[in-house]
């Protein structure tokens, strides 16, 4: 499977909320973020998680988020601080919006 | 504050008021260990019942009172429960009459044969 991101793309995850086992944190729905790191084809866990092989396989990314893009400003971290959590590809759109200057 | 969903289960907690966390290590406990060595037994070749996600998807779908107050490893054996019954490997039934058997054998204060 050809890899759908490049490290540095803009992403934004989606907002979908399936019935089931998801490995993407509702927090991160709807966040923008930018792929850090490919870390490979992997079969589908939410597919896993029902006896199923898991076919087709997903790539798996790192996606670093800025805390101020999840948060909002509400709860204790510094300036610049940010998050990374690992994103199947199908939890992932590109991020078509205007870069904001950071 | 974390968006509210619709399909969020309990383990999926990311922005919710917790308090600190709670960072004390100790030693497994005696049945700690035994209900690893029980899942190891159940997940590896040749039985090799279930995966790993199977098992996260039995335990996200624990009551969230269930979660909230289950230890992890209590949340590892109701999962090994669920799991044995739905891949056919035990029934209720048979679950439920050993547990008697051994409740027993406890009452007698005889502990394990």
């Amino acid at each position: 499977m050809t890899a759908r991101f490049r490290i540095g793309d803009r992403v934004v995850v989606r907002t979908d909320t399936p019935a089931g086992h998801v490995r993407t944190p509702s927090y991160l729905k709807g966040k923008r973020g930018v792929v850090l790191r490919d870390m490979g084809d992997w079969p589908n866990p939410e597919k896993l998680a029902y006896g199923k092989p898991g076919w087709p396989r997903k790539t798996n990314y790192w996606v670093q988020f800025a805390m101020d893009e999840v948060w909002s400003g509400n709860g204790a971290y510094a300036a610049g601080d940010t998050v990374v959590a690992e994103i199947y590809e199908h939890w992932l759109e590109p991020d078509t919006t205007p870069e904001t200057a950071s | 504050m974390a968006t509210s969903h619709p399909t969020r289960k309990p383990h999926d907690m990311g922005g919710d008021p917790a308090g600190p966390v709670d960072r004390d290590e100790h030693e497994p406990t005696l049945v700690e260990r035994r209900i690893d060595a029980m899942m190891q037994l159940l997940r590896q070749k040749p039985r090799a019942f279930w995966v790993t996600d199977e098992n996260r998807r039995t335990i996200e779908s624990l009551t969230p009172e269930t979660y909230r107050d289950s230890s992890y490893y209590q949340k590892w054996c109701l999962a090994m429960r669920s799991l044995l019954v739905e891949k056919e490997v035990l029934t209720e039934d048979e679950i439920e009459a050993r547990l008697a058997e051994v409740k027993a054998r406890h009452r007698k204060g005889g502990g394990r044969p």
